[in-house]
């Protein structure tokens, strides 16, 4: 059991998690996720972590209402029954920012993508970058942990499909303006938006790095439920990923196979509004 | 007296609609009737052939004479797990394979009555194990599968301070997510571990080693560490429409079947709904996912590129998954996944394949691409065996070019590390595992004497 101290709604669907975890998460590196379950008989559900506070013990996390279980885990005030974590692989540059410091990098960030994101700017700022951020919304009050984006960012350029903040449009329309000033691109967020982005960087050859969140259960390597199609390979993005090089994943693939449990995750969300 | 007498099983037309033990096990009766007809040879091969080696002759005797205490004392001195082995292990080619009697007529049902003892035992709550008092040193096991609780048991009983960490949230291993509750009720695995848990083995579960704890922390806080975690990675074969919608591992079928209780009618994680399923191999893994497949309604089938008589899988499973309507299509293989355009399952083109030259022991196959045909399903399963999953250890320990951990009679590249079971083999048997588990204790245990 895990005691969760703040379980927030920040609007629409998007709800922030603070859990005590007895320092369990110290090893945390940005890119890393966890996977959690609410009760003893819940879902395993990958979710990514949004800050670590080491001297309060406290991992935050940020996720999505989208189906049954992240309906279920929205609900909880008290405890929840099991978080594995931090797994996957640490993101490269945050790994070793040394290896990066000739980069000029720019990072892209969709929805609640900004919450993974956020970590790994904070420990760039850290290591003495200065970073760039496109953060594209569908309109301004989807907009999330604004301030805190704002105190490890250079720039943040905003896009929002209705155009009430920044760029109407999405972040491509963006990045078109700007790729130039880039070599190297960080972007998380939907599926479509990292594949649209990949498809444009790939043809300017500037290196893009993408974090996938398929389908996964254990997320220790063992059921290859999350396998992704990385150049005509498959990967697991539990153990291999979760971040892959945007220029070789199979982004339509990767789309069709969010939809496996497409009507048994209807029916499941159903019975839970029905309760 | 050449037959065995056999045990009783649930009626094939109720069991495949239920996860319930296939098996019943033996009556006190049917076990002493049983356990008289072993000659209790003055050189037991039986003994030999198991991997633990258990006294079998001896414990068979306290059967004959109702001294279940006793029966249950000579099985624990050499096995952890009994009523685990007793229903998971290859019996027929290890004891009873080995069994003089099993020259004229049936061999002694072994396994049987190792289960019978376990299982009277764990009703009865006869508990034989002596533990020595507290020797100050800790070790660290990496995995709660057989190798794990099988050191973890010999270690605490010797006096050591044991901590077991566990990736999933619950302890088991295979066991737990792998075997189904119709061939290893999780009653009985979750009542082993109480009673390690009972003897001071702690358990740490959602912990995974490698990146939650580095294998470094855990040389500094332990005198040692034993790795057990198993040959994790489901291979998947590399033909076109692998990532198709439908294609899954067995491991994630049993996984969700087992581990998550997707079986159960209000499970919060779902399974596939499939109308019609092959699943690929022929092992113990593709036996346990057919089955459980079968139960929950869909039409299931095996293919297997060799024959019937190739089969690895242990020929009771197959049985039983005959009798259960399992229909068996061998010598066939997948060429191609066919899909529709969401990337769903419709079908499958199979090639027949022939039995030819006999290399490294095994019956090779090459296919017969005059015949490939198109078959109707929308669920494949992909039962071809695991590799490991050592990445987590790559820039400690040295591996093998398959990944597999490299050890020297359980002692790996670095002192104090011990490893067994699959990550030292690659996929193997619950009781090969045990035994590496129990090896590698011993070799700790010899070290502090």
């Amino acid at each position: 059991m895990y005691k969760v101290v703040k379980n927030e709604r920040l609007n629409d669907k998007i709800y922030h998690m603070v859990i005590m975890d007895e320092g369990k998460c110290k090893n945390f590196i940005p890119g890393q996720f966890v996977i959690v379950m609410s009760y003893i008989d819940s879902e395993r559900v990958p979710l990514t972590i949004y800050d670590y506070d080491k001297e309060l013990k406290q991992i935050h996390l940020i996720y999505q209402v989208v189906g049954a279980s992240t309906l279920e885990l929205s609900h909880i005030t008290d405890n929840i029954f099991s978080m594995v974590g931090p797994i996957g692989n640490p993101s490269e540059i945050c790994m070793s920012p040394d290896l990066y410091k000739d980069k000029k990098v720019l990072y892209i960030a969709g929805g609640v993508g900004i919450a993974p994101v956020y970590p790994q700017i904070k420990c760039l700022k850290e290591n003495g970058f200065d970073i760039d951020l496109i953060y594209g919304v569908k309109s301004k009050d989807y907009i999330i942990i604004d301030e805190k984006i704002k105190s490890v960012c250079n720039n943040i350029f905003y896009t929002s499909d209705d155009g009430s903040i920044g760029l109407e449009g999405n972040v491509v329309d963006y990045l078109k303006k700007i790729y130039n000033n880039y070599n190297y691109i960080v972007c998380i967020g939907p599926v479509i938006m990292m594949k649209s982005v990949s498809e444009f960087t790939k043809k300017l050859g500037i290196k893009t790095i993408v974090s996938m969140n398929p389908i996964m259960v254990d997320g220790t390597g063992m059921c290859g439920a999350c396998r992704c199609k990385v150049d005509g390979k498959t990967k697991f993005a539990c153990i291999d990923g979760p971040e892959f090089d945007g220029a070789l994943v199979d982004f339509d693939i990767a789309l069709k196979r969010m939809n496996i449990y497409k009507d048994e995750e209807k029916e499941l969300l159903n019975r839970a509004l029905g309760e | 007296m050449n037959e065995r007498v056999s045990m009783s099983v649930q009626d094939k037309l109720k069991r495949i609609n239920n996860f319930d033990e296939v098996e019943l096990g033996f009556s006190k009766e049917e076990a002493i009737k049983e356990a008289s007809r072993c000659l209790n040879c003055k050189n037991p091969m039986c003994t030999k052939g198991c991997p633990v080696g258990i006294e079998i002759p001896k414990f068979i005797e306290a059967i004959k004479n109702d001294d279940i205490n006793l029966a249950y004392e000579i099985i624990k001195k050499s096995s952890n797990l009994p009523s685990i082995c007793g229903r998971v292990c290859p019996q027929e080619s290890q004891c009873e394979g080995k069994c003089i009697r099993g020259l004229k007529g049936d061999a002694i049902a072994i396994g049987a009555l190792e289960r019978y003892v376990a299982d009277q035992a764990r009703i009865n709550n006869i508990n034989s194990v002596v533990k020595k008092e507290k020797n100050g040193k800790s070790v660290a096991i990496v995995g709660s599968g057989p190798a794990g609780l099988s050191c973890a048991g010999e270690l605490v009983k010797e006096g050591f301070d044991v901590t077991i960490y566990e990736a999933l949230h619950k302890a088991g291993g295979v066991l737990i997510y792998g075997i189904p509750e119709f061939r290893l009720p999780k009653e009985i695995v979750d009542s082993e571990v109480e009673s390690l848990k009972n003897l001071g083995v702690k358990i740490e579960c959602d912990i995974e080693v490698g990146t939650t704890i580095t294998l470094d922390e855990l040389r500094d806080k332990f005198d040692y560490v034993f790795i057990g975690t198993g040959a994790g990675l489901p291979k998947f074969m590399e033909i076109d429409g692998i990532d198709a919608n439908g294609v899954f591992s067995a491991n994630e079928i049993l996984t969700r079947i087992n581990l998550m209780g997707a079986y159960k009618k209000n499970s919060k994680t779902p399974i596939k709904r499939a109308k019609t399923a092959y699943v690929i191999g022929g092992g113990n893994v593709a036996m346990d996912a057919v089955r459980s497949l079968k139960r929950l309604g869909i039409d299931a089938h095996i293919m297997y590129r060799r024959s019937m008589d190739e089969m690895p899988a242990r020929k009771r499973e197959v049985e039983h998954a005959k009798e259960e309507g399992i229909i068996f299509d061998t010598l066939q293989n997948p060429k191609k996944i066919v899909t529709d355009s969401n990337n769903n399952v419709i079908g499958m083109e199979v090639v027949d394949m022939e039995l030819s030259d006999i290399v490294d022991g095994r019956r090779s196959v090459i296919e017969n691409n005059n015949f490939v045909h198109f078959i109707e399903c929308d669920m494949v399963v992909m039962a071809l065996g695991t590799s490991p999953n050592s990445k987590v250890f790559k820039d400690d320990l040295e591996l093998d070019d398959k990944g597999l951990i490299i050890v020297d009679d359980t002692l790996t590249s670095i002192d104090g590390v011990y490893a067994g079971g699959d990550i030292t083999t690659g996929s193997a048997t619950v009781i090969l595992a045990m035994e590496a588990g129990k090896r590698a204790a011993k070799k700790i245990i010899d070290l502090n004497n």
